[in-house]
């Protein structure tokens, strides 16, 4: 049996170079936007982005059929190292946490509560629109078949 | 020099994330993406510990940075949540969908009001 995925050094190494990027691209938003009266923009901004571009990358790779070396290389370095490495949980949690212990309560429970709506708004965009895609490239390719 | 850092250490934070998330995989079956779960609240209590050394035991800025902007942002994340979520409302599994998002929130946030406190009260 071949090794799995998540033990071949190869791809290992390609997540963490995908990762290195996503997170630099993240810091270099979060040291250029600034919380703006509180609320941490850049994280939010960072999650709702990575959110879309992954259901819009993880729907189009999918409806390429059997996943090739070269699909799957493009869905570990660009999805779960890049995109993976771009978004961040644990951020999103600590500063809702420090929102609630520092009394700002309401703001605290409306960015995460909007961080989690725009999130799964925007990843289900990305994928709505990846299939759209593929369906209006099917639709071109039948017709020039038909004609 | 703190951006080389913090991307070197976000690219050891995915590459954890990548087998961890396999390890998981493998040994749990069913729809419910544990894994991530798993991932992000780990992640989420070790931010907590490094904020919680920062704010009460002089853990410095450069340090901070590089393993909790670089290694727990790289490590945990937002987007594969949402599109584990998604996944579950595709298959019609809507109330798994609402116990993945919220549950990984509330987790997410308990644990990382753990990590402070632990610190807080080691530091005392």
């Amino acid at each position: 049996m071949a090794r799995p995925v998540h033990l071949d050094p190869a791809l290992v190494l390609l997540v963490a170079a995908g990762g290195a990027l996503g997170t630099a691209a993240r810091y270099l938003l979060i040291t250029a936007v600034p919380p703006h009266d509180g609320w941490p923009v850049a994280t939010l901004v960072a999650n709702v982005t990575g959110a879309f571009l992954l259901g819009l990358l993880l729907e189009t790779l999918v409806r390429r059929g059997t996943e090739t070396l070269g699909v799957r290389q493009v869905r570990l370095g660009a999805g779960t190292g890049f995109l993976g490495g771009f978004t961040t949980f644990s951020t999103l949690a600590v500063e809702t946490e420090r929102h609630l212990a520092d009394g700002a309560v309401g703001q605290g429970l409306v960015y995460v509560a909007a961080s989690l709506v725009l999130g799964l708004g925007a990843c289900l965009g990305g994928v709505v629109l990846a299939a759209a895609r593929q369906r209006r490239k099917a639709d071109r390719a039948s017709r020039a078949e038909a004609s | 020099m703190t951006i080389v850092l913090v991307a070197v250490m976000g690219g050891v934070g995915a590459a954890t994330r990548f087998v961890v998330d396999g390890l998981v995989r493998s040994r749990t079956r069913g729809a419910f993406p544990l894994a991530t779960v798993l991932i992000n609240v780990s992640g989420s209590l070790l931010l907590g510990i490094l904020t919680g050394a920062a704010l009460f035991g002089g853990l410095g800025p450069t340090v901070l940075l590089a393993c909790g902007t670089g290694f727990c942002g790289g490590y945990t994340t937002f987007s594969t949540a949402m599109v584990d979520t998604v996944r579950l409302v595709q298959a019609g599994e809507t109330r798994r969908a609402v116990l993945n998002v919220l549950g990984t929130a509330v987790l997410a946030v308990a644990a990382a009001a753990l990590g402070i406190l632990i610190v807080q009260a080691l530091v005392r």
